[in-house]
């Protein structure tokens, strides 16, 4: 067969090309530069190999961070996934409430992330703050600032609360596709709520809940405004994330080299998982 | 197994139905023996599908009721009644293997594991599925999951009726005939009374004993096969039955003989019509000579259709059409017809005129 050669074809494909060297490669490629090389200022800059690569993997304080940033990470997912789920499901899948339950769970995603955490900086102060003051009131020594668990606390509730509604979206979305033609099958075979989950709206609802726990696992690694509003990496360094640490690394101490071989690594980590994660879910799928 | 009982049976999809045109089915009184196999068949929208669902307890009707051997089942939940349903589209559990969707009824039901594996090889091995047993239903084609669908039915020994939904809409062509005389044998296997909904009529008469014409809510006729093709009781079962369909044409009867277009035409229930409006003749293509005297009309169109040829002709603005043997020559531009009148019959508003006047 003859295929018709037309190398035009590549003219409209430039636009794109120069879009993304502009926003993504180039911009990369000056992270590499910066992460091999070592400077006293002046804008002189000196070959220094993989050093600022090893220094951050053997650091400690690279360790702590990275170990907070998981522990949040999972944290929020074991919180946000089962429990958008069951929200999902106790969502009504027809009816004039369904758009007023839609709009209600797509607020939170419309909230400017910064305005999120000093929302719930405000709401959390244990002086003023209606959550601080309750919990007071209610007999619980709580304050963000001063104690780590409770800023913890505080973090991950804030999490909850601005994120559930993405999974509880997306997993809808996989709900109200279901054919009612399943319902009634499970009816007739005489299946319990539990099988119905298990078998029918579980398996239906994979692919989206694969997609929500991707999303969430990258925006929670990542995550950066709220809580640096919220805590501003406090008490101390104990909410002090990846991107936290990162900053201040790379603006609070301007030490180029180190921040760009651990800016290289932490989206290296976030792309390694994201792939593991991906293809684990998805290998069942292909047997 | 049981005998399905339908008395007064009406149901509305709206909240406060007042004129009959809100109703998706209107009045019904139908009794389904038991061990019968019976087809459904009417146009889209006549309401199959409701009086299935409301069968099969996926729907409560507004009105009437529902007997299984005489007990009312109306508000019963499905799981209660002991019905099976094969749906339009496979329904399959994904994540299961083959033998595992084949027990889930019966494990839902809490029967013994020895029990189960016993039904489910001897269900399997009724519907072919023993070779991929352990296979993930996922992974089987559309002919094999309705074979799931309907082995899920096949499973249990409670079940009182099983209704198919348009079972072979997704199936490939070549293999609807394969699974639908699959059916036909599985029946007369289990015996278990089966309603099958479909619009096609092929599909009913092939797998039916007895056919249930519906249209617009109603229950237009119930007959053999042969029934619905010798004695339509509605111009529309006419129609709608047979390839092509009845041929209808306005008439008069006067003195107990029937005129078309003033020419007399023989018909074996024109004496009983004491009628002189809204009068129509009925008589299908197979039933139509050409002749050397009758009713004169013109050749319109020839068209093959393998071992007869369907000859369309016109009289006026009617058409009539009738079926030709294969070799027979057919006149260029006139010819005259002639109607069997055995087969000819009259109707009055749609409905066949018989002397008990059961329609008025």
């Amino acid at each position: 067969m003859n295929k018709i050669e037309n190398q035009k074809a590549w003219f409209f494909v430039l636009p794109v090309l120069a879009l993304v060297a502009f926003n993504a490669i180039i911009p990369l490629m000056t992270v590499v530069n910066y992460s091999v090389q070592e400077t006293f200022g002046d804008n002189t800059f000196f070959w220094a190999g993989v050093m600022w690569f090893e220094q951050v993997l053997t650091s400690e304080r690279f360790h702590a961070s990275l170990g907070r940033q998981m522990i949040f990470t999972f944290s929020i997912l074991a919180i946000e996934i089962p429990l958008g789920v069951l929200i999902a499901l106790t969502m009504p899948r027809k009816g004039p409430w369904v758009p007023v339950c839609l709009v209600l769970m797509a607020l939170p995603l419309l909230i400017p992330w910064n305005v999120v955490g000093a929302m719930w900086n405000i709401f959390a102060l244990p002086d003023i703050g209606l959550l601080g003051r309750t919990l007071n009131a209610i007999g619980f020594d709580y304050n963000f600032t001063r104690q780590p668990g409770d800023a913890w606390f505080t973090m991950i509730l804030m999490d909850v609360w601005h994120w559930t509604s993405l999974v509880v979206l997306l997993a809808y979305a996989g709900l109200v596709s279901i054919p009612d033609a399943y319902y009634q099958a499970a009816k007739i075979d005489g299946a319990k709520p539990l099988a119905i989950f298990r078998y029918i709206q579980l398996p239906k609802m994979k692919r989206v809940l694969t997609i929500a726990i991707l999303l969430r696992f990258m925006d929670s690694f990542m995550i950066y405004t709220e809580p640096f509003v919220l805590t501003g990496g406090g008490p101390g360094n104990s909410t002090t994330l990846l991107s936290i640490d990162l900053v201040k690394i790379a603006l609070g101490q301007f030490d180029l080299g180190p921040a760009a071989a651990m800016s290289l690594i932490y989206f290296l980590i976030i792309l390694a998982m994201s792939w593991v994660f991906y293809t684990v879910m998805m290998r069942n799928e292909a047997n | 197994m049981a005998k399905i009982t339908l008395k007064g049976l009406r149901h509305s999809y709206m909240p406060n139905p007042s004129k009959p045109t809100d109703y998706a089915l209107q009045q019904l009184d139908v009794d389904w023996e038991d061990g019968g196999a019976y087809a459904l068949l009417g146009p889209s929208g006549c309401g199959k599908t409701t009086l299935l669902n409301i069968i099969s307890g996926l729907l409560t009707p507004s009105h009437g009721e529902i007997l299984f051997d005489g007990q009312d089942v109306t508000r019963m939940q499905p799981d209660e009644r002991h019905i099976a349903q094969v749906f339009q589209f496979p329904v399959v559990y994904d994540t299961m293997t083959v033998y595992d969707n084949l027990a889930f009824p019966l494990r839902n039901r809490g029967v013994a594991e020895a029990e189960v594996d016993k039904r489910v090889r001897e269900i399997a091995e009724m519907i072919d599925l023993t070779s991929t047993l352990d296979k993930r239903a996922s992974g089987l084609t559309a002919d094999g999951k309705q074979k799931i669908s309907l082995g899920r039915g096949l499973v249990r020994t409670d079940v009182n009726v099983i209704m198919f939904d348009e079972p072979l809409t997704v199936i490939d062509p070549h293999l609807k005939w394969q699974l639908r005389s699959k059916l036909k044998e599985l029946h007369q296997r289990v015996r278990t009374t089966m309603i099958y909904v479909t619009h096609d009529q092929t599909e009913a008469l092939t797998f039916a004993d007895k056919v249930v014409v519906m249209k617009d809510g109603q229950v237009v006729q119930i007959g053999t096969p042969v029934d619905l093709f010798e004695r339509p009781q509605h111009t529309f079962v006419g129609h709608f039955i047979g390839s092509p369909g009845m041929n209808v044409l306005p008439c008069q009867v006067k003195g107990g003989k029937a005129f078309y277009e003033g020419i007399e035409l023989g018909s074996w229930n024109a004496s009983a019509c004491k009628y002189e409006e809204g009068l129509e003749l009925g008589v299908r293509p197979e039933f139509v000579k050409l002749s050397d005297a009758g009713v004169p009309v013109e050749i319109a169109k020839v068209s093959d259709a393998g071992r007869f040829q369907i000859v369309h002709t016109r009289k006026g603005d009617h058409s009539i059409k009738l079926l030709v043997p294969e070799g027979v020559e057919i006149p260029e531009k006139h010819a005259h017809l002639a109607f069997r009148s055995d087969h000819t019959q009259v109707y009055r508003d749609g409905w066949l005129v018989s002397g008990d006047n059961s329609h008025e």
